[in-house]
């Protein structure tokens, strides 16, 4: 659906004197599948947005190539245009219209006439239950509302791909639980989904597959639980009391699936393991076997912060 | 075709908006209406013109002028406004007309350009200004072609600028020499020959002209096809430079 190589966009920016050039994104290769969920997850200011921008046809890329929906990004970019939609991180609705004019409007800047403007108007609104405020001015809806809105203006015109600029920043939880189902509710239309987040929790429970950028640059890819196992695999924590710890550390040592294993200071054991929903059951099998007491057993699973630390050297809770 | 589909779509919904709030007729209004109050009066002594009516011929047309200028070079605050709502990158991401974009915001502002015109006009024949239809509706063409060149390098610079801040002081300062120089206020025949020298080169100048002898009944004066040719090549070079902002910056 999306498929780019080497997408270059450098920025002059003038501090008194001098001009500094950015680069804001520096060689960007992706690829995305029909009808996935497919998250650019990344701290401020790593490139997300201006790439994002650069697909949705509204900046020119300095360099590289990008084939959207089975058109040239940098030939044809009003075929692309036609292709796709894009919801801005900053809004897009007029004040003083309401949803059905803004979405009427949206429609017919699409070519498409005005009684189907009118029809798909209507069937958005009650897709996003959005009827009851539907002719109320866009001034009047709540965060969550007028986002809905926003998502609406951009897939009126039923495109194959859709891109979504930090979907849920400023939403309370409610609203933003509501907006996940709303974009899964696209993919279960048939439509690809291209959303970018500074989010990690978003990224982890909304996206197929997920690159992880920085610096403007792509620097690890793919689905949420495949980077997590690729950096470390799960640990699973044993709780045992002081005294049957070493025995019980000899014992599970020489299994295959652990493939390191800590001792915790005031009893019990850390293993490191591939895949701890299978582990579970054979550490407990075997430590039960040998007569052991378990007081507890936890998984912990790496997070997407885990991969962004390894991937970067920082974690992206503090930039 | 598209166009013409687009430019309407366009210029439908910001006539929409327009008619949604109509305080701006009011606020569009006072400020000429102040003027033909309180400021004509003084034309008649000033001008030396034999009645209050003839006083009137001079001083209406160039208020219209005057009116039609400022009336389009302000209207970059509202694309500015739009730019910040991201109304105008929404419209980006659609295949809709550029220039579209461009006239149905600048039709809209010479259709509310016009409407406030007729309101001053039908004032002032309350004091006895008389003027033929056929001549009238030429002035309003005239009129129409300067709002229409404002308004769209207004929109122009706004998109160039993007911000308030700036384009405030942008359009005053261009816009004060403009009107001293146009002989709006009083005709220019008072003025010094070096004065009347440097308005000829003001296109506005010309269009006040123009328009005066369109109220005055004259329409064979060569000041009115001059007028209207100025202000219309004015008009489409004004559009075509704005028309690139646009398509510029929204590729």
């Amino acid at each position: 659906m999306i498929e780019t190589r080497g997408l270059r966009k450098s920025f002059r920016s003038r501090a008194g004197r001098e001009t500094k050039t950015v680069d804001a994104v520096r060689g960007v290769n992706l690829e995305v599948a029909e009808g996935e969920i497919f998250g650019f997850l990344g701290p401020n200011g790593a490139g997300k947005t201006t790439t994002l921008r650069m697909l949705a046809t509204l900046i020119e890329p300095d360099g590289g190539e990008a084939t959207i929906a089975g058109a040239d990004l940098r030939k044809d970019p009003a075929e692309v245009r036609r292709r796709i939609g894009y919801v801005a991180q900053g809004g897009s609705t007029w004040d003083e219209s309401t949803a059905r004019e803004e979405l009427v409007l949206h429609a017919r800047m699409y070519g498409i006439g005005k009684a189907e403007a009118h029809r798909r108007a209507a069937r958005a609104l009650d897709a996003f239950q959005l009827t009851e405020y539907a002719d109320r001015k866009c001034k009047t809806y709540s965060g969550g509302q007028r986002r809905r809105v926003e998502i609406a203006l951009g897939i009126i015109h039923e495109p194959k791909i859709v891109f979504l600029d930090e979907p849920t920043t400023g939403l309370d939880p409610q609203s933003r639980a509501h907006m996940w189902d709303e974009i899964r509710r696209l993919r279960t239309d048939g439509m690809t989904v291209f959303i970018t987040t500074h989010y990690l929790d978003e990224a982890d429970a909304l996206c197929d597959r997920i690159a992880i950028m920085d610096h403007g640059e792509v620097v690890a890819e793919g689905t949420p639980a495949g980077l997590k196992r690729e950096i470390s695999g799960d640990v699973v924590l044993v709780g045992l009391d002081a005294a049957t710890t070493p025995q019980a550390a000899q014992l599970l040592d020489s299994e295959p699936y652990v493939n390191k294993l800590e001792t915790v200071d005031e009893g019990g054991l850390r293993l490191y393991v591939d895949e701890g929903a299978t582990a579970i059951p054979q550490i407990l099998r075997r430590v039960d076997h040998a007569g052991f007491t378990l007081t507890s057993i936890e998984l912990h699973r790496p997070s997407l912060d885990d991969v962004f630390l390894t991937k970067t050297g920082r974690s992206l809770r503090e930039s | 075709m598209k166009l013409a589909r687009d430019t309407w779509l366009i210029f439908e919904r910001q006539l929409q908006l327009l008619l949604r709030n109509p305080v701006w007729v009011f606020v569009g209004v006072f400020q000429p209406v102040m003027y033909l109050l309180l400021f004509a009066p003084l034309l008649k002594p000033a001008l030396n013109a034999p009645t209050q009516a003839e006083a009137y011929k001079i001083f209406v047309p160039g208020l219209l002028v005057l009116l039609a200028i400022f009336g389009g070079l302000f209207q970059g605050f509202g694309l500015i406004a739009e730019l910040r709502a991201g109304v105008i990158e929404r419209s980006r991401v659609t295949p809709v007309s550029r220039l579209a974009l461009l006239l149905g915001r600048s039709l809209r502002d010479v259709v509310s350009l016009i409407a406030q015109a007729i309101i001053i006009t039908l004032l002032a024949l309350l004091f006895d200004l008389r003027v033929f239809i056929g001549d009238l509706l030429l002035a309003y063409l005239m009129l129409a072609l300067i709002a229409l060149m404002t308004s769209a390098v207004s929109y122009g610079v706004a998109l160039k600028v993007k911000s308030e801040d700036a384009l405030a002081p942008l359009m005053n300062t261009v816009a004060q020499p403009v009107l001293l120089l146009s002989g709006i206020l009083l005709p220019l025949t008072f003025a010094p020959g070096w004065l009347q020298g440097i308005a000829n080169w003001n296109p506005f100048s010309w269009a006040v002209d123009g328009t005066r002898a369109l109220f005055a009944g004259d329409l064979a004066d060569d000041k009115v096809w001059q007028g209207l040719t100025i202000t219309a090549v004015l008009a489409a070079a004004g559009v075509f430079w704005a028309a690139r902002q646009f398509a510029r910056s929204v590729r």
